[in-house]
């Protein structure tokens, strides 16, 4: 998501940011976590590169990092307004690792 | 879109018949050239639209139609609330009442060349675009209340704009039945530095030229005269209008089953309008309506502010400000009766024929101004409501020209930088915060804006009255 807004090398990581979130299955709790982060940018006027998250049975505990979003040196292209539950999918692929997607409306 | 799948039913008209668990047909107004270019996705969910509860006689799709969330971008549906009709989060999307304003100056071309640079950057340092851009307001709880309730009226209150126009504005400038109470904390507090602001993406302020009239009484109307600069406002309800999408789509999904319904797709999340979860996103989307309202209020008395400063003689009066993105309750005439329905027009304009009765006296006789945004190098449209689009759509109309193209592609197929070289080449002044921004928003990745507004006019939807090009563009 950040990559959608900026080029997420660009952002450093300079304060944390705490975030809680819970939902019925994985896939909501994707769109849960990623709507707690637009909200977080959008209110502390912030940009996020690094994430710490833990999931235990549909709670979500994270340390978002990041910095103020600086307008010169980030040259932010759009705002996320939302993530949608299109193209929403939470899953693991044979090779064992996880691959979680959904589309963001900028 | 295969044209295989659709029976054609009139040279600007395609009709997909109920299959399934459709409730009622699928229509949609487009050439074939434009049925062609249209993504399959929106075959399939403007079916899906079809099989919400309560939906009345079809489910159409406008000729800039493309690929959405649940509903397509150009979808319009309507819900007769005493039928079981739902009322959809995902079928009026994240930017509530996103929508156009226009602006005539009475100047000529001539005048804003000899200026436009110094125009472009005053105008750019002016109005906040962009991400991470604020406005000159902080709204305190209080005053976000009052600006929940009073929409441009409230803009109005504050120094913003004035009385007349008020008249030009859909609702009059504020939208009645909207409950700022059931406005999250969390959709205050995205919008406490926001009003005034025209965000990211296709946001865009443009000063334009009209470059052709095609109907002189309608524009006569409208105040347009051929050569005549006008100014036009593209924005919406920002941060607070996509925190209560955010929030109600998520709470119509985990509702849809205490309300029986099954939802294909996520993304269709719905109420039913009689149930109270439907009462509160109403409340609240029509309290985001009141801030978009407010916003382009906002944005145009700052527009004037900087007008001023450079064209003393420069009015500006408001043509019209129209909503693309909402539900609305409307009495339309269906099985012979006329009765209320809560029509949803997500990425399409209400385009009220002529004799409409919430009208405006100026207009009345005329019709709807239907204002198209094109792109940053191509043009937008002025249209009028037609007679008789009752009939097809609940007198509904296109928004704009339509993707074509994702931003991601637009991205890898030109440069922001050389883009704007490329327009300034041409008379165009783009001011812009993000170069991929621009590349993003490249003409090159909208379909065809002429063929879609002839499609409109065709299909019986609205007439033009007159093109628009910039001159000048500050992309949000």
């Amino acid at each position: 998501m950040t990559a959608a807004i900026c080029d997420p090398g660009r952002v450093r990581a300079r304060t944390a940011v705490r975030i809680a979130c819970a939902a019925p299955d994985r896939e909501l709790l994707l769109v849960e976590w990623l709507n707690a982060l637009i909200y977080e940018m959008a209110t502390r006027g912030m940009i996020f590169g690094r994430f710490d998250v833990i999931i235990d049975d549909h709670q979500l505990q994270a340390i978002a990092w990041g910095e103020a979003l600086d307008r010169e040196r980030h040259r932010p292209a759009a705002e996320a307004k939302g993530a949608t539950y299109t193209a929403l999918e939470v899953g693991r692929r044979d090779d064992g690792r996880w691959t979680a997607a959904c589309v963001v409306d900028v | 879109m295969d044209t295989r799948r659709l029976e054609r039913t009139g040279s600007f008209e395609w009709r997909i018949a109920p299959f399934g668990d459709m409730r009622v047909p699928a229509v949609i107004f487009a050439d074939e050239g434009l049925i062609q270019g249209m993504d399959e996705k929106v075959f399939e969910q403007i079916t899906n639209v079809a099989r919400l509860p309560g939906i009345v006689k079809a489910a159409y799709a406008m000729p800039d139609a493309h690929w959405g969330y649940g509903f397509p971008i150009g979808g319009v549906a309507a819900f007769d609330p005493e039928a079981g009709g739902v009322v959809s989060a995902g079928g009026v999307g994240f930017d509530i009442s996103c929508g156009v304003r226009c602006m005539p100056s009475g100047l000529g071309r001539a005048a804003i060349e000899a200026r436009q640079a110094e125009l472009a950057d005053a105008l750019f340092a002016e109005i906040p675009a962009g991400v991470g851009s604020h406005g000159e307001i902080t709204l305190s709880d209080e005053e976000t209340t009052a600006m929940l309730s009073g929409g441009a009226a409230w803009a109005l209150s504050r120094g913003y704009g004035r009385e007349a126009d008020l008249e030009r504005i859909e609702e009059r400038g504020c939208m009645p039945g909207a409950s700022p109470e059931v406005v999250s904390e969390r959709a205050r507090r995205r919008q406490r530095r926001e009003m005034g602001t025209l965000g990211s993406g296709n946001h865009y302020l443009e000063v334009q030229e009209v470059t052709a009239v095609h109907d002189a009484k309608a524009a006569a109307a409208f105040g347009l005269e051929p050569g005549e600069v006008v100014v036009s406002i593209h924005c919406g309800s920002r941060g607070l209008g996509h925190q209560i999408g955010t929030e109600f789509l998520r709470d119509m999904v985990l509702a849809a089953p205490d309300h029986d319904i099954a939802l294909v797709d996520r993304e269709l999340a719905c109420a039913p309008i009689r149930s109270k979860l439907g009462e509160r996103y109403l409340g609240a989307m029509r309290a985001a309506i009141n801030c978009a309202l407010a916003n382009r209020q906002i944005i145009g008395h700052l527009t004037r502010k900087v007008f001023r400063r450079f064209f003393p003689e420069a009015d500006l009066p408001l043509l019209f400000d129209v909503s693309h993105n909402t539900c609305k309750a409307e009495r339309h005439r269906t099985d012979g009766q006329r009765r209320e329905v809560y029509v949803h027009r997500k990425g399409a304009t209400r385009a009220f024929g002529p004799d409409h009765p919430s009208l405006p006296a100026g207009l009345r006789t005329v019709g709807q101004p239907v204002l198209i945004g094109g792109t940053m190098g191509t043009a937008s449209y002025v249209l009028v409501g037609a007679a008789g689009n009752e009939r097809r759509g609940f007198s509904s109309a296109c928004h704009g020209a339509g993707r074509r193209m994702s931003r991601h592609q637009a991205r890898r197929t030109w440069r922001g930088r050389a883009l704007v070289d490329e327009l300034a080449a041409r008379g165009i002044a783009i001011r812009s915060p993000s170069d991929r921004g621009v590349a993003e928003e490249a003409p090159g990745a909208y379909k065809d804006v002429v063929e879609v507004v002839e499609a409109a006019e065709m299909a019986g939807l609205a007439r033009r009255v007159a093109r628009l090009e910039p001159i000048i563009c500050i992309k949000g």
